[in-house]
């Protein structure tokens, strides 16, 4: 049973992951379509703050397989 | 249109060699069950009363393609590589080609008390008792029962059949002393494992590259760029003024030397694990590896640190004394170990997920082929699971660039907070 619940426990980290990662692209392409003149330093700042947002749930998904 | 046909081509091209490995595969289990003699219709098994099920487990199959090995397998052959085990008997440096490892890796023979089960070396616990130097075990001898711990958890625990008697196996020797749950172990296993030979080999190929890169620049001063030197000085230049110049400042020159050595590391072993057929080797899909790396980040971060980093981890300036001792200082604190934690979780989760998820989709194909009963369906998924496969394995590409990318960018950035020099124009 445990397992299951840990599962589930995965797929909630996946969900809030998601919801970020997603908010950080969607507003990466509106301000690509705003300033297209910066669109090499959004890129680069997009590509770092979804990877801060995939360690949390990563650490979640972890903590959930491992604990 | 002619393309899109040459592809769809290729595809069942490789669905059917995929599939008759499959089927290959059945029919060795056959001929192994006919050879022991132990067995029904349902698997094949020993003297001591062990049966194993011929049925397919997707998770145990994953978690061993993801795992560091002492052998090195190719396809079906498996090359030998040198053990270093150190026990209270002694240390022994022996080939794990002693160990006569067959297709799943597991030895049939045992040398000096340790035997080689799915790959790793395990030392029997009752070695005083076991026979010592090279010793026929045969196959199946080796096997996994759960078994009821102390504390009341159920924990598989690999044991040998040998003349009819159960010894019980030591587990896994683990770099990171058991602490993720492998438990302590009777030797320590310093081998050249899959892994690290995997690492010497990456290692050579970037020494070579990046030396005759820089030798070129030497040769062809004044000239453009040509070959290698033009791929390698693109993405060094990319690193230098993308990641090393904005975030670190006017010293970056002291720091471009670390951020380039890991991002073509990581770089490089993750591509190497990329490459299909060729042993599929995890080293940064492996957590002690990634331990390793986002140490030496927490290092250099915390060691480069000026007085304004660590007064704004310890006191931090302009905040009332009370909120500083209960909520900003801890959280400081621990936000110093959060940091490569996570550059160590995020290497390790992707690039450990990336590999069992196309382990996971060829496995679909033995799943709905029900390991070679329904053979229509193991077709159909085969095509289907090549074309997911080949999908993921694209992604994975991408995937490989972006990781080293991002641990780099963000290393830079730690060691930048600590070592830039603030003006307090404001408080905080």
């Amino acid at each position: 049973m445990t397992g299951t619940l840990a599962a589930v426990g995965a797929g909630l980290a996946v969900i809030g992951a998601g919801i970020g990662i997603g908010n950080i692209g969607a507003k990466a392409m509106e301000a690509i379509a705003r300033q297209p003149e910066a669109v090499g330093d959004i890129r680069a700042n997009m590509i770092l703050m979804a990877a801060l947002v995939e360690g949390a749930a990563l650490i979640a998904i972890i903590l959930a397989f491992f604990g | 249109m002619r393309k899109l046909s040459l592809s769809f081509l290729c595809i069942i091209c490789i669905s059917v060699f995929a599939f008759s490995q499959a089927h290959q595969d059945d029919h060795g289990h056959d001929d192994h069950a006919e050879q022991t003699g132990h067995t029904d219709d349902h698997g094949h098994g020993n003297e001591c009363g062990y049966v194993e099920a011929d049925v397919f487990n997707p998770q145990k199959v994953a978690f061993h393609h993801i795992s560091d090995q002492n052998i090195y397998s190719i396809g079906p052959f498996s090359f030998p590589l040198p053990c270093i085990l150190k026990s209270d008997t002694g240390l022994d440096m022996f080939s794990s080609g002693k160990f006569k490892a067959d297709y799943h890796g597991t030895g049939e023979y045992a040398y000096n008390d340790y035997v080689l089960f799915e790959g790793s070396v395990r030392r029997i616990v009752k070695a005083d008792e076991f026979p010592d130097g090279l010793v026929e075990l045969g196959k199946y001898k080796l096997y996994v029962r759960e078994i009821e711990m102390d504390n009341g958890k159920k924990k598989d625990i690999v044991h040998l059949c040998y003349k009819g008697e159960e010894w019980l196996c030591d587990s896994k020797s683990y770099a990171d002393a058991g602490f993720l749950g492998g438990g302590t172990t009777s030797f320590y296993d310093f081998s050249i494992t899959k892994n690290v030979m995997t690492m010497i080999l990456v290692f050579l190929f970037l020494g070579w590259a990046l030396i005759g890169t820089a030798n070129a620049y030497k040769k062809r001063e004044g000239m453009a760029p040509k070959g290698m030197q033009g791929f390698m000085e693109s993405i060094f230049v990319f690193i230098q003024d993308e990641v090393a110049k904005p975030f670190l400042g006017p010293k970056w020159e002291k720091y471009i030397s670390l951020l380039m050595a890991l991002f073509f590391f990581i770089l490089g072993l993750n591509l190497f694990g990329q490459i299909p057929f060729l042993g599929g080797s995890n080293v940064t899909g492996n957590i002690s590896f990634t331990l390793i790396i986002a140490v030496i980040a927490f290092l250099v971060t915390n060691i480069s640190g000026n007085k304004h980093y660590w007064e704004h981890v310890a006191w931090m300036p302009g905040i009332p004394a009370p909120l500083k001792i209960f909520i900003i200082t801890p959280v400081e604190i621990m936000g110093l170990f959060i940091k490569p934690l996570t550059l160590m979780l995020r290497l390790f989760g992707n690039i450990a997920a990336g590999h069992m998820v196309i382990i996971i989709f060829v496995g679909l194909i033995f799943i709905f082929g029900q390991n070679g009963a329904n053979p229509v369906a193991g077709w159909g998924t085969a095509v289907g699971s090549t074309i997911l496969t080949l999908f993921m394995m694209a992604i994975e590409l991408l995937v490989a660039f972006i990781q080293a990318f991002v641990f780099t960018i963000l290393t830079a950035s730690y060691i930048g907070t600590a070592i830039e020099d603030h003006h307090h124009e404001e408080a905080h």
